[in-house]
């Protein structure tokens, strides 16, 4: 019955998508977001340089429109404030999902090749995880951890860990009966071996997707926890600090908080275009045949 | 025999069919110009092997083709046109006229509806049979295809049928509205040979009793000289040959089809001329490869209730340099000895013990480093390599483990080893996808051979692969074998194939020995009623002798 021309393959991901970067960039609306992305990612890194100004300096009286957005009620300049209040949000929401994908990643690992009474204590351990609702979970245990950046890191990281653990143990679970796992085995490979060397390569694909949705996820908690007061401190600037100063002076200058609230909503909407562009490429239950 | 004489009105016909699919923008032909007739009453069977084009020919009769398809050319049933399909559709064709027995019966059933809910459906799709009406006339078609106890099981569900009672109630669905086509798309292909048999019995059955025609597609040389009357050979899209099967079997005309013919495993006649030499050190006591006593092996069940029993109490022996040949239908066990035997499952009680060492309760670590000595060949090539590793990183990958060798000595000897499977050195940084399915089998084994294993196991080996390329992979191992020397447990439903191989046969039925011996006395007097079961059943690519042998 392999009358088809496209076989795909028995197991996991068809490898001949691993050059499916470029394909799902041929989706205009993949390519736009990933764009500005990109553009985005720039700014991370040179923050300290395209600053026109200081972000702690004062540039002018407060609640004018020098420079390019105007000032802040202290006076400061909100473009530099912006440029680096994108910094601070995204690097906390990388830093978050890397600590999740690390940590749900080397789970669910765990769990799926182990299986046996690991398994359940692992699972179980990420249902409950799961029960809370996070943006509650966040607030709390950041209002007793103390509010630091550090630990909206951490929250969030702990907080998206079972998403990391279900796609990658569920994969592992199929996987784990593959015959090139078995084969592994039949070798002599140690289950360390297995597990890094063999198992996690051919989970990646799902991996992937995970992480660019979860950054979405990461900079949303983020921007409410500081919008809270929770996450960064002043005088550093996030996107949710920012929303929360200019709340209190939206009749005077909403400039102060449209423009950090349009840069939160085009990321998230930018990342989950990109995600989805993923998944349709890397995802065999979402593919097209 | 053939209904052509008596009938010369085609009752379908397909002409100059083409059919394309669109693949990352391009269109690749699936088939080309294939034209062949179907007469009332007849068996018409197309063969080819892997991507001949043989389902999709069959398929675009239905339009069941994906969306992907492109199709050209003119289908007719009688006197109606069904490509170019029209405008009603074929909603009134299918099923009722034209109907479609699939290969897998598991998944061709619907599991959360009664066989009985899923005839009674087909008929009232077609028909204004009122519901009771239905269901008489469901047990009555099952009764018809021999399905045991109809009137009872007409509501069990299809997980509560066996393999060939699930293709017989397929088979009462399609007969339901008496169509003038069936089409068989490999319908005894994921049956045991018995149950095979069984169901081929019943298919000849309802040709004369129904007086249907029946497209039966297969790769099996041995089904159609049991079935066919008349046989269409494909090969790449394209129809090489049709002829009378007992033509096509005596002259075949054209070269593939003699080649073909040439690679089927002929139970009886492919036999190894000698069994291999005893094992040079015939001198001192015949070494054991591979000893089971009294092995137990049961799968553990869930939430601690026993397990199911996969293997009862078997005993066996297979002594250095022999090749013993494991045979058995579906869950008779015997890749369940493979695995136990490379411990990948643990016995329950008794002893295994493989190359002078009992591993039956050996540590994990102390397996490791015994796996130097022996090693599996998996069956299905798509899945046993690691599809992300370059296959001389496969194939390294055991010299590494047990660190023989690295660097440059590790190409060396990854390079010598492809070239003993007879795949070009410079292959070794391609990816599995990039391979067929019979050079990856040969990757395969060369990655077993790697540390010069004393003894294989090789569940199925070439169970997933086309006749000539099984031939060419079986031929390559039979060589490898007699030059290494290692001992094999060679797993195979297939008798024909142990025949080639074995020295020796084992024949297990639910998870017990039913006889043991040397293959000639296995194979031509067996001693149990159930072996000279199996050597019946097991289809000959022989079409006077086949029918013969029937009767």
């Amino acid at each position: 019955m392999t009358t088809l021309p496209d076989q795909k393959d028995a197991v996991g991901f068809d490898p001949v998508r691993i050059g499916a970067f470029g394909r799902c960039l041929r989706n205009p609306r993949v390519l736009i977001a990933g764009g500005f992305l990109a553009i985005i990612g720039l700014l991370v890194l040179l923050a300290p340089w395209l600053a026109p100004a200081d972000y702690r300096a004062q540039i002018d009286l407060p609640l004018t429109n020098a420079g390019v957005l105007g000032t802040d009620d202290f006076g400061r300049d909100v473009l530099s404030r912006l440029i680096v209040g994108v910094r601070t949000s995204m690097l906390v929401a990388v830093l978050a999902v890397l600590v999740a994908g690390a940590a749900g990643v080397f789970l669910g690992l765990v769990a799926g090749f182990r299986g046996g009474w690991l398994s359940v204590v692992i699972m179980r351990g990420i249902d409950i995880l799961l029960s809370f609702p996070p943006i509650v979970l966040a607030i709390a245990a950041v209002a007793i951890l103390g509010p630091e950046l550090r630990n909206v890191v951490i929250v969030i990281g702990i907080l998206y860990i079972p998403r990391f653990t279900r796609v990658v143990y569920t994969q592992v679970l199929s996987l784990r009966e593959a015959e090139y796992v078995q084969a592994d085995r039949v070798l002599g490979a140690s289950s360390t071996r297995t597990m890094f060397r063999t198992v996690l390569p051919n989970v990646t694909a799902p991996i992937i997707v995970q992480g660019s949705l979860s950054l979405s996820f990461a900079v949303q908690i983020e921007a409410g926890l500081s919008f809270l007061g929770l996450g960064a401190q002043p005088p550093l600037p996030s996107l949710g600090t920012m929303v929360g100063a200019g709340r209190d002076f939206l009749e005077v200058q909403p400039s102060l908080l449209i423009f950090p609230a349009i840069v939160i909503v085009a990321i998230v909407l930018a990342l989950n275009v990109v995600g989805d562009g993923l998944r349709d490429v890397l995802d065999p239950r979402r593919g097209q045949s | 025999m053939t209904a052509t004489a008596s009938s010369p009105e085609p009752v379908l016909s397909i002409a100059d069919l083409s059919v394309d699919f669109r693949v990352n923008k391009a269109w690749v032909p699936a088939t080309r110009s294939v034209s062949f007739e179907l007469y009332p009453g007849e068996i018409l069977a197309v063969v080819g092997e892997s991507g001949s084009g043989k389902s999709v020919s069959s398929m675009s009769v239905l339009d069941l083709l994906a969306d992907s398809a492109r199709t050209s050319g003119r289908i007719r049933l009688g006197d109606a046109d069904l490509l170019p399909v029209p405008e009603t559709g074929l909603g009134a064709v299918r099923g009722n006229e034209v109907a479609m027995i699939f290969q897998e019966p598991m998944t061709a059933l619907n599991p959360v509806y009664s066989v009985g809910q899923q005839i009674i459906e087909a008929i009232r799709c077609h028909t204004d049979m009122d519901k009771r009406a239905a269901r008489e006339r469901a047990i009555e078609l099952l009764e018809l295809v021999g399905f045991p106890e109809p009137g009872k099981r007409v509501d069990y569900h299809p997980h509560q049928l066996s393999g060939g009672q699930r293709q017989r109630a397929m088979i009462a669905m399609a007969i339901s509205c008496d169509p003038k086509v069936l089409i068989a798309d490999e319908p005894t292909t994921a049956l045991d040979v018995t149950v095979q048999a069984e169901i081929l019995d019943l298919l000849r059955d309802l040709r004369k009793r129904l007086n249907s025609a029946i497209v039966l597609i297969t790769h099996d040389m041995g089904v159609v000289a049991e079935l066919a009357d008349r046989v269409v050979v494909m090969r790449s899209g394209e129809v090489i040959e049709q002829s009378d099967v007992y033509t096509l079997f005596a002259e075949p005309e054209h070269e593939y089809t003699r080649k073909l013919l040439a690679a089927v495993p002929h139970l009886g006649r492919a036999a190894r001329s000698e069994p291999v030499d005893p094992p040079p050190a015939a001198h001192q006591e015949p070494a054991v490869a591979l000893r089971l006593d009294n092995t137990v092996v049961r799968y553990r069940g869930r939430f601690g209730r026993p397990g199911f029993l996969a293997v009862n109490g078997v005993s066996l022996e297979l002594r250095a340099g022999e090749v013993m040949g494991l045979v058995g239908e579906s869950g008779s066990g015997k890749s369940t000895i493979g695995r136990c035997a490379m411990g990948l499952l643990r016995a329950e009680s008794g002893t295994v013990e493989v190359c002078g060492e009992d591993i039956t309760r050996a540590s994990e670590r102390r397996l490791r480093a015994l796996r130097r000595r022996f090693s599996m060949v998996f069956q299905d090539p798509a899945s046993s390599l690691n599809p992300r590793a370059r296959i001389g990183d496969s194939i390294g990958l055991p010299l590494r483990l047990h660190r023989v060798a690295s660097g440059r000595e590790l190409t060396q000897r990854v390079g010598d080893l492809l070239e003993q499977v007879e795949l070009p050195r410079s292959w070794a940084s391609r990816y599995p996808h990039e391979l067929s399915g019979g050079q990856r089998q040969r990757v395969g084994i060369a990655r077993a051979i790697a540390l010069e294993p004393e003894l294989l196991v090789a569940d199925e080996p070439t169970s997933a692969l086309d006749v000539s390329v099984q031939a060419t992979v079986l031929n390559l191992f039979l060589e490898l074998q007699s030059r290494l020397g290692f001992s094999c447990l060679f797993i195979s439903h297939d008798l024909a194939v142990v025949e080639m191989l074995a020295n020796t046969i084992t024949v297990l039925r639910d998870g017990q020995i039913v006889e043991s011996g040397d293959r000639a006395r296995i194979l031509t007097e067996p001693a149990e009623e159930y072996t000279r079961q199996l050597v019946r059943a097991a289809p000959v690519p022989d079409p006077v002798g086949q029918r013969a042998r029937r009767r």
